[in-house]
């Protein structure tokens, strides 16, 4: 017992750093989940899918557009399709996201499909570089459990928030909004990143509407790569 | 409510492809780990695509129309209440408070 205790006032548990990582994201994805089950519960589906949707697809913005789906009656392959476009996106998380560091089959398992928008803004910052891969995978279950339970949350609650209460969705805007504040601050003085990356989404918005995330990669990454093949590449090693 | 048998398989279809989107391309993409240009790309892609689903999220709003200004007075609070008390949370919950508020009662359809 005394070598545990000592063992964990030298460095905190995994599990307790990564709670704490995740704690702000993670609570934010409460208001967010709210939201999810309450639109889930208004379009008719019973409270418990909230649970199940968010438990096994955990992509959040899709999770709400495949509730007008199957609300429609949706052919599976229109259903496959749309996953595949809205989350596309994800193939270009392989090239930063540190999944080196997390080591066992069954961990790296886990640790692609939760694979989120957050937990990949989480683990990419400056600070996260020495994360061991069992904080990454904590910091991954929390933010998961912590969308699960706001979901299920609002699956129950949901039928008591009146149809004229509009808007919760804006959870999900303002939680990118803050990831992408945190992350454009991180790397103070790089200014061309967020101006490329704003014109690359307008760009898509106006060409191509209905494939604006992908196109909007697609247009970013290319960018990014022309000025690293345009500025010289020993300078930009950062 | 569509059936349920219907629903689960819909469920199936769509964690299917989202896992395969996210972990296909680690073996794909592995080789190129190390190169120079995906170190330039890695500490560059995080911000940008941050700011590229921010924007996303505001495809559908009619700019010339004064709904517009729910979401954008509601932006200006998140970003305001970030940049003065850079809390995550705190941010986010003033946000959408202000969103729902304008949504619901100032610009209500």
């Amino acid at each position: 017992m005394e070598s545990a205790a000592d063992l964990v006032v030298r460095s905190p548990p995994p599990w307790r750093a990564a709670l704490r990582d995740s704690g702000s994201v993670g609570l934010a994805l409460v208001p967010l989940g709210l939201a999810f089950g309450a639109v889930l519960t208004h379009a008719g589906l019973d409270w418990w899918w909230a649970t199940v949707f968010t438990t096994l697809i955990y992509a959040g913005s899709f999770e709400f557009l495949l509730i007008g789906l199957v609300t429609v009656a949706a052919p599976l392959a229109a259903i496959g399709l749309s996953a595949f476009l809205v989350n596309v996106r994800h193939v270009f998380y392989a090239l930063s996201f540190p999944l080196h560091r997390v080591r066992g089959r069954a961990a790296r398992t886990y640790s692609t499909f939760a694979l989120t928008d957050e937990a990949y803004a989480l683990t990419t910052t400056e600070r996260s570089r020495k994360w061991p891969g069992t904080r990454i995978l904590w910091v991954q279950l929390f933010l998961h459990l912590f969308w699960v339970g706001g979901a299920t949350a609002g699956g129950l609650l949901g039928s008591l928030i009146p149809d004229s209460v509009v808007g919760l969705e804006f959870a999900m805007t303002a939680l990118f909004a803050v990831l992408a504040i945190d992350a454009v601050r991180e790397r103070r003085g790089d200014v061309p990143t967020p101006v490329l990356a704003v014109l690359s989404a307008v760009a898509a918005r106006l060409l191509f509407p209905g494939e604006m995330l992908m196109a909007a990669f697609v247009l970013f990454t290319t960018g990014l790569i022309v000025r690293y093949l345009a500025t010289g590449r020993s300078e930009c090693d950062a | 409510m569509p059936d349920t048998a219907y629903l689960f398989a819909a469920v199936a279809v769509s964690a299917g492809i989202t896992w395969a989107l996210r972990a296909l391309p680690f073996a794909v993409l592995a080789p190129l780990r190390a190169s120079r240009t995906m170190r330039f790309l890695s500490t560059r892609m995080p911000a940008g695509v941050m700011v590229i689903l921010l924007v996303y999220c505001l495809r559908e709003v009619s700019w010339n129309s004064t709904s517009a200004l729910a979401p954008l007075l509601a932006l200006a609070v998140t970003a305001g209440l970030h940049l003065w008390r850079r809390n995550a949370l705190l941010s986010i919950l003033g946000g959408t408070t202000a969103h729902v508020l304008l949504a619901s009662l100032v610009f209500s359809p």
